[in-house]
């Protein structure tokens, strides 16, 4: 083979390896073609345009049709689990919302849920703030599926799904700014509560965002639903059922497309679920269709719960959204000024001038942190790719001594080889973006 | 000026006492659906007794620490039998206490029951010196990379596992980065003949 | 490497400079490297709302091979060190880096084993982006002042002058992580 920049080859104990990188590879097809072997090990990513994020594939082909699928991950590995073991119970919050970075307030929650759990202070929370939170879940499951339609056409080659997906991202994006001051990785679910009430104009707002989704998820709808290239390139792709899903441990849309009732908000009610209306979506097709209408169906009823958050919060206005103990609650208010969201002026003027204690109870809450007794508790939400777990272990001290995240996508893309070995390579694309695994929650 | 020197610490404030975590054992009534869950297992299991090191309480949830030796067949037990059927595990956490000499390091199984709707979870501990446990792919095929993590991170070798190798570290890593005993940061960075100090080294953090 | 770096310095070069500086800034395209949170708000760049085929370069290229500019967004691994030098590599001259978010810059908050604190350590960075994830603005803003960084560009002999000093400069000056002062 003469010299091709973009195709070399070197011969190794496997047999002949060849780099390909892009561009015309004519010569390569040409030598591969003329080889009497069938079979090619083909690497995807971690770097590649339709591996949703720095995941990677290694394939092993006979023509087009895959014999194995193998995984390779921790290219994002960022060490979170360990990070958190330096920093106080309350940091520990800013970290684990940057793991699966479609879903924030999931992880936040779970991680509150479980510090909780420690403190003994479950039923202490108060009512307003957990419907913050499942307002906020909601609202963050959209923005999570949003990503899902977006990414997932643009790797099997459709483009308009993301215009509309990114819109309507942008519509939630904008609320958790007015909400919380950010519009990712916000860290405003705090143990105890959450960080701060919600403006006072906010839910009137949030209604109306409400109903303008309602409409633009149309868009979607109607564009995908029924479209004969989309059926094509997912019905019967990516195939898991039932007993596939439990042995391998696989939860959320996969799960509930494979037919099965399963969702933590039901079976397990947290944070006040218990106290909502919504149907849990399911499909019993077990492909990477049916999970697309699974997550279509759960946007529905997402917006239907965030409505019911809408009338408590008018119901509960004023209530508080810390728990009472002062020994546990973040002393600080934040507020937005001019140059954006900070301490509230105030908090700052009384510490600052009017009480020495509150000065004191300031800096030791917020520089040492509160202590949790030792022990260990596990907490799980139904996060929009499944259970996130989270298990937590205390010795007692001010900060975390283990923070363990069950995370969804690392689990579920475990199912890549099932979905994807016997199929077309081009399949491969398919299922794995119906599994839609966030790498950061993968490698964490 | 600030802080304190070599404890790793890297928030500023330190001088932290920890104190172990106490793993005693509860006393029945346990309450809740545990009860159930602990009769069924000894009706169904007759060396309940040499298995379960200890029934732990805490928090509203049931663990069960579990000698190595006996963990495959608890775990097939707990899955297959009707009135148990705990379907899923949900993962492997590592955990590694240091001063707990003879035990440090620990492997944590929660369990759900999606038939019955309840939580369980597995303790099992092993000393740093014989970190083997036996593996439970074969009972929860989703075990599989939980322990290849657990592995990388902690050195638990999970015995009888196909393919134990590291998974998120790149393969030539040395160390188990989430022991205690690794340090938080301070790895050379090998790309640029430069080394990037540990945190708690750091200007800011003295 | 054409023509331009053969002419002496004078108003032959410096002309030459404005219109390759001018054509280079307008015809960008940038490599998609998306590593973690920010490549979602890379993402969000280029869709409706904020449009980043304003300035020509909504289209990201998969292939290096066809791209100039390379965002990284997102905190690098250890594990994926190599990978992005390699896909740097690859990318034809000239060619410009942009780290995007505070972990691409530094390592941001995760000062620990599994990240490298800030990929100039891997590959040169023309332009960082400060944010823990940078606003879709703050991004258009840095892709603008990196516009004006390119069309300013010198080449030639002009070019080696700035290199050398930059070089003597840097040589010069005291690592980071050796300044005392302040609270040490
Ligand atoms: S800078 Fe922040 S948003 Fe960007 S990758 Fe790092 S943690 Fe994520």
């Amino acid at each position: 083979m003469s010299f091709d920049p973009y195709a070399s080859s070197r011969e190794t104990t496997e047999g002949r390896v060849y780099s390909v990188t892009g561009g015309d590879w004519d010569e390569l097809s040409t030598e591969i073609g003329a080889t009497k072997e069938e079979r090619v090990v083909v690497n995807m990513g971690p770097q590649h345009p339709s591996t949703h994020g720095v995941l990677r594939l290694i394939l092993e082909l006979e023509g087009e049709t895959v014999t194995e699928a193998r995984c390779g991950i921790g290219y994002l590995h960022t060490g979170i689990e360990k990070n958190t073991e330096y920093r106080t119970w309350t940091q520990g919050v800013t970290y684990v919302t940057r793991m699966d970075y479609l879903a924030p307030i999931f992880n936040e929650t779970a991680y509150c849920m479980s510090v909780e759990k420690l403190l003994g202070i479950t039923d202490q929370i108060p009512e307003r703030a957990q419907v913050i939170r499942v307002m906020m879940m909601e609202l963050n499951r959209i923005s999570s599926h949003m990503v899902c339609f977006g990414t997932g056409g643009l790797e099997l080659g459709a483009l308009t799904p993301i215009f509309f997906a990114f819109r309507d991202r942008e519509t939630v994006l904008d609320i958790f700014e007015e909400v919380s001051g950010l519009r990712m990785n916000m860290a405003y679910i705090r143990p105890g509560g959450v960080a701060q009430d919600v403006p006072a104009d906010a839910v009137s707002r949030i209604r109306e965002a409400c109903r303008d989704m309602r409409k633009s998820f149309k868009d979607n709808e109607t564009l995908l639903v029924g479209n004969s290239i989309w059926m094509k390139r997912t019905k019967d792709v990516g195939y898991l059922d039932l007993a596939g899903c439990m042995t391998l441990g696989v939860t959320g849309p996969i799960l509930r497309a494979a037919g099965m009732p399963w969702d933590l908000r039901k079976s397990q009610p947290y944070s006040g679920y218990e106290n909502y209306n919504f149907d849990v979506i399911t499909t019993d097709t077990s492909d990477a269709y049916g999970r697309f209408l699974v997550r279509l169906g759960e946007l529905e009823q997402s917006l239907r719960i965030i409505e019911q958050c809408c009338d408590f919060l008018d119901k509960l206005n004023g209530a508080p959204v810390m728990v009472a103990d002062k020994k546990i609650a973040w002393p600080a208010q934040l507020s937005v000024s001019a140059d954006g969201m900070g301490n509230s002026l105030a908090h700052i003027r009384e510490i600052m001038g009017e009480s020495m204690e509150a000065l004191i109870h300031h800096f030791k809450i917020v520089t040492e942190g509160f202590r949790v007794p030792a022990g260990q508790a596990y907490a799980a939400v139904e996060s929009p790719r499944g259970e996130t777990g989270v298990h937590t272990v205390s010795d007692g001290g001010t900060r975390p001594y283990r923070v363990h995240f069950r995370e969804p996508s690392f689990n579920n893309l475990q199912s890549t080889a099932a979905m994807c070995e016997g199929g077309m390579i081009a399949d491969v694309i398919s299922a794995v973006a119906s599994i839609d695994p966030v790498m950061g929650g993968v490698d964490r | 000026m600030f802080g304190v020197n070599g404890s790793g610490d890297t928030s500023g404030f330190g001088g932290l006492v920890r104190v172990g975590s106490s793993s005693g054992s509860s006393e029945r009534p346990y309450g809740s659906y545990f009860d159930e869950i602990a009769d069924d297992l000894e009706r169904a299991y007759p060396e309940f007794n040499d298995a379960i090191e200890a029934v732990v309480v805490q928090n509203g949830e049931l663990t069960l620490h579990v000698n190595r030796e006996k963990l495959e067949d608890v775990a097939r037990i707990l899955r297959d039998n009707p009135k148990l059927q705990f379907e899923m595990c949900l993962g492997v956490s590592g955990v590694h206490y240091p001063d707990q000499t003879g035990r440090e390091l620990h492997a944590v199984y929660p369990l759900l029951s999606m038939t019955h709707n309840r939580r369980l979870r597995l303790e099992v501990s092993v000393p740093d010196s014989d970190p083997h446990i036996p593996t439970l792919v074969e009972v929860w095929a989703g075990n599989n990379w939980h322990e290849r993590e657990t592995f990388d991170m902690f050195g638990i070798i999970f015995d009888g596992h196909a393919g134990l190798t590291r998974i998120l570290m790149p393969d030539d890593w040395a160390g188990h980065p989430q022991r205690k005993d690794y340090p938080l940061g301070g790895i050379p960075v090998e790309f640029h003949g430069a080394t990037v100090p540990a945190p708690s080294e750091r200007r800011s953090y003295r | 490497m054409g023509l331009e770096e053969k002419l002496p310095s004078g108003i032959m070069l410096t002309t030459v400079e404005k219109l390759a500086g001018y054509i280079r800034k307008t015809s960008l395209w940038p490599a998609s490297f998306g590593l973690a949170c920010c490549a979602i708000e890379m993402m969000a760049t280029t869709t409706a709302k904020y449009d980043l085929s304003r300035f020509g370069m909504e289209v990201f290229r998969g292939s290096p091979r066809q791209a100039d500019l390379m965002i990284v967004a997102g905190r690098l691994s250890n594990k994926m060190a190599p990978v992005l030098r390699q896909i740097y590599d690859q990318m034809a001259g000239p060619k410009w880096v942009l780290a995007m978010g505070a972990c691409a810059s530094s390592g941001g908050m995760f000062n620990n084993y599994a990240i490298v604190q800030g990929v100039d350590h891997i590959v040169p960075v023309d332009i960082y982006l400060p944010g823990c994830p940078p606003r879709p603005e703050m991004l258009i803003d840095a892709i603008i002042k990196l516009h004006e960084q390119i069309s300013d560009t010198k080449l030639g002999s002009n070019r080696a002058q700035i290199i050398r000093e930059v070089e003597a400069a840097a040589l010069a000056a005291k690592p980071v992580h050796q300044i005392t002062g302040l609270l040490a």
